[in-house]
């Protein structure tokens, strides 16, 4: 089956227009699978950190929401051990009208504003809710042992 | 305790007068035949008002009130729909409310009574669709008065999505991001095909049915009919609504489980859980375990050794006498010792603990009787039809002068799913004296029963010959269902069962 007009759009604008702190870039010969980077947002406990995540565009997108997946660790309320996302414009509040862009500028904010009311992650939900301070110590440790910039790593080596 | 007779004579009619005769067969049944004639109309304390609809019918109801809010509230047809779908059909509250605040309701519910004119479907010069980004100035569009407009290929594959994969029909909103303007009837109508329109209205009759406390589908497979009945959900502690659908199947109005007279639904709901939790697992306890005299766990015996040690509390015992084993003295392993006070101590504990067990088997057993003869007299329904043709034959009676049978065969499989239930009822019945007058009935009710039952199991030759105190007993045993009905029934209303169980 061909690509649909609107994928090849979307692939192209990812590529033209550069948004600070997210790249998606096409994983191989899958057109329909991206290879993402989100960083940290400022401020939080995330910031300095880069998250790489998997991007996948079902058959019947845009009428289904893509399917993200956390590939590297991370603490947070909303984000399970496997990296599934909790994030209702993923599942019930989806819309057409939203596209990859939009999607990995919602989970951004997502880690710029964790939601501890509706956990995916209770352990890291009970903490946050518990002991906020020493939950985000945690979130933060985390983020610097595992969401290293790739240069940073060649830095250090 | 009041005598059965003075019991029933409070009863309206003089339906139970007869009841100090009930050993006597012959004059009951006539005082029977003649009380059928004459409390025919007159509605039974165990029987609920209820009403049959046709999808039809469903429908048109529907369309009134569409009709009546929209005069109401001068809106159209499809936003008069839409609001009282978002309140659940409670039209006074709908009504109230919007004329409060009307643009808070349009806002939540989705609809712009303002803006008629941009639904249409419409072409635009230099139109992009931002969904699958196709362009081309002959492409048609489509947008809700919200103004959200995207190709109608698009708007298409979204509502056949929305209607057929995720069942949505009530709720489908404009596809722009965070818009909640809703999708009427005619607005899904004129960019669907056919099919899925006939789906989508499927799916809204049904969320009518499910909304609306007073509707319930018929739980039949394959049925259409939906069931309307003013018993609420609290008053199920006080009735058991039991209605009889157009299809044949007799259920529950309260859960939509087949009949379960007299039991009050949440009893049901209880029962069904305890034996599921507990019948074949309580059989077996009670067949191969005893409990430690101390600490009251179970234990099975695997060995021969009568010494018994409790792996939990260490306690030793006989197994034989259940005393302990200590005061077994040099008669060790040769129990002799019966009369021993702390032995019938321990004894009297297990029996207690055993007694409980026990009266729920005695209940359950009873229950699961009746429901595996039900499924006996079952088949035997179907041998019934035979039985008719060969009795046609054989006697030279007539089609209609056979249907006895038939009748027999029916009510013997109503009053078995009655019987059931009465064992559940008993089981978290209190001992009073109004549970003797129960069991009283109940009992006259499984013994007609069986009598009707061992009639039907006679060879076809004798059956024509029977068919007079067949037919008498036929009418005896469904006399008895209706008063053992209408006792419980009245019972319930009045509050006047004393359960051991809290009814929830």
């Amino acid at each position: 089956m061909s690509l649909p007009k609107r994928i090849l759009k979307e692939t192209e604008r990812l590529r033209n227009e550069k948004d600070t702190g997210i790249k998606a870039t096409i994983h191989g010969d899958n057109l329909r699978y991206f290879d993402v980077e989100i960083n940290g947002p400022e401020g939080s406990p995330y910031e300095g950190g880069v998250f790489e995540l998997e991007l996948f565009l079902p058959e019947d997108y845009p009428m289904s929401p893509p399917k993200v997946r956390f590939l590297t660790k991370i603490y947070h309320p909303n984000i399970d051990r496997l990296g599934r996302i909790c994030l209702d414009i993923l599942k019930n509040n989806w819309s057409p009208a939203l596209q990859i862009r939009t999607v990995l500028l919602s989970i951004q904010a997502l880690l710029g504003a964790p939601n501890p009311d509706d956990p995916l992650a209770n352990d890291v939900a009970q903490k946050w809710k518990e002991d906020e301070n020493a939950a985000k110590a945690t979130a933060r440790q985390w983020t610097k042992e595992y969401a290293k910039k790739v240069s940073d790593q060649k830095e250090e080596a | 305790m009041m005598s059965d007779e003075e019991y029933f004579s409070d009863g309206s009619d003089g339906t139970f007068q007869d009841d100090s005769m009930r050993f006597d067969d012959v004059e009951e049944e006539d005082q029977y035949l003649e009380d059928t004639r004459f409390d025919k109309p007159v509605k039974k304390a165990y029987e609920v008002d209820f009403k049959v609809h046709s999808d039809q019918q469903i429908r048109s109801g529907q369309q009134a009130q569409f009709e009546e809010i929209s005069n109401i509230l001068g809106l159209d047809i499809g936003q008069a729909a839409l609001l009282l779908r978002h309140f659940k059909w409670q039209k006074e509250k709908l009504i109230e409310q919007y004329m409060d605040n009307p643009d808070s309701i349009n806002k939540a519910v989705g609809i712009r009574p303002e803006a008629h004119e941009d639904t249409k479907i419409t072409k635009v010069k230099d139109f992009v669709c931002d969904i699958c980004c196709d362009d081309g100035d002959s492409m048609e569009t489509f947008a809700l008065p919200c103004g959200h407009r995207y190709c109608v290929e698009c708007y298409r594959h979204y509502l056949t999505q929305k209607i057929k994969e995720e069942g949505e029909s009530a709720r489908i909103q404009c596809m722009g991001d965070k818009c909640t303007m809703a999708f009427d009837a005619s607005d899904v109508q004129a960019v669907v095909d056919d099919d899925t329109f006939t789906r989508y209205k499927t799916l809204l009759d049904r969320t009518y049915v499910d909304d609306r406390e007073s509707l319930r589908w018929c739980p039949a497979p394959n049925c259409i009919y939906a069931i309307e009945c003013g018993v609420r959900q609290k008053q199920l502690n006080q009735v058991v609504p039991t209605v009889l659908c157009d299809c044949g199947y007799q259920f529950c109005f309260g859960c939509g489980l087949a009949d379960h007279l007299p039991c009050p639904c949440s009893l049901v709901k209880k029962w069904l859980k305890k034996c599921e939790d507990d019948s074949e697992t309580a059989n077996w306890i009670s067949a191969h375990t005893k409990e430690c005299p101390i600490c009251v766990s179970t234990i099975e015996k695997n060995g021969g050794c009568n010494h018994m040690t409790c792996r939990k509390c260490r306690h030793e015992f006989c197994w034989v006498c259940m005393g302990p084993w200590s005061e077994h003295g040099t008669s060790w392993y040769n129990c002799n010792r019966f009369e021993e006070k702390s032995g019938i101590d321990a004894r009297d504990t297990q029996a207690k603990s055993r007694a409980s067990l026990e009266r729920y088997l005695h209940y359950y057993n009873r229950y699961a009787n009746h429901e595996q003869s039900a499924k006996l007299d079952k088949e035997l329904y179907t041998k019934t039809e035979k039985k008719m043709t060969q009795l046609q034959s054989t006697s030279g009676m007539s089609w209609i002068e056979v249907q006895y049978l038939d009748n027999a065969s029916k009510v013997l499989q109503q009053c078995r799913q009655t019987l059931k239930w009465t064992y559940a009822f008993a089981f978290y019945l209190e001992k009073n004296n109004l549970t003797h007058i129960f069991e009283d009935n109940q009992k006259d009710l499984e013994m007609a029963v069986e009598q009707l039952s061992e009639l039907f199991e006679k060879p076809v030759d004798q059956l024509a010959n029977l068919k007079v105190e067949m037919m008498d007993k036929t009418a005896y045993v469904s006399s008895r269902r209706i008063m053992l009905l209408e006792d419980t029934a009245k019972g319930l209303a009045e509050d006047r069962w004393k359960f051991n169980v809290e009814l929830v």
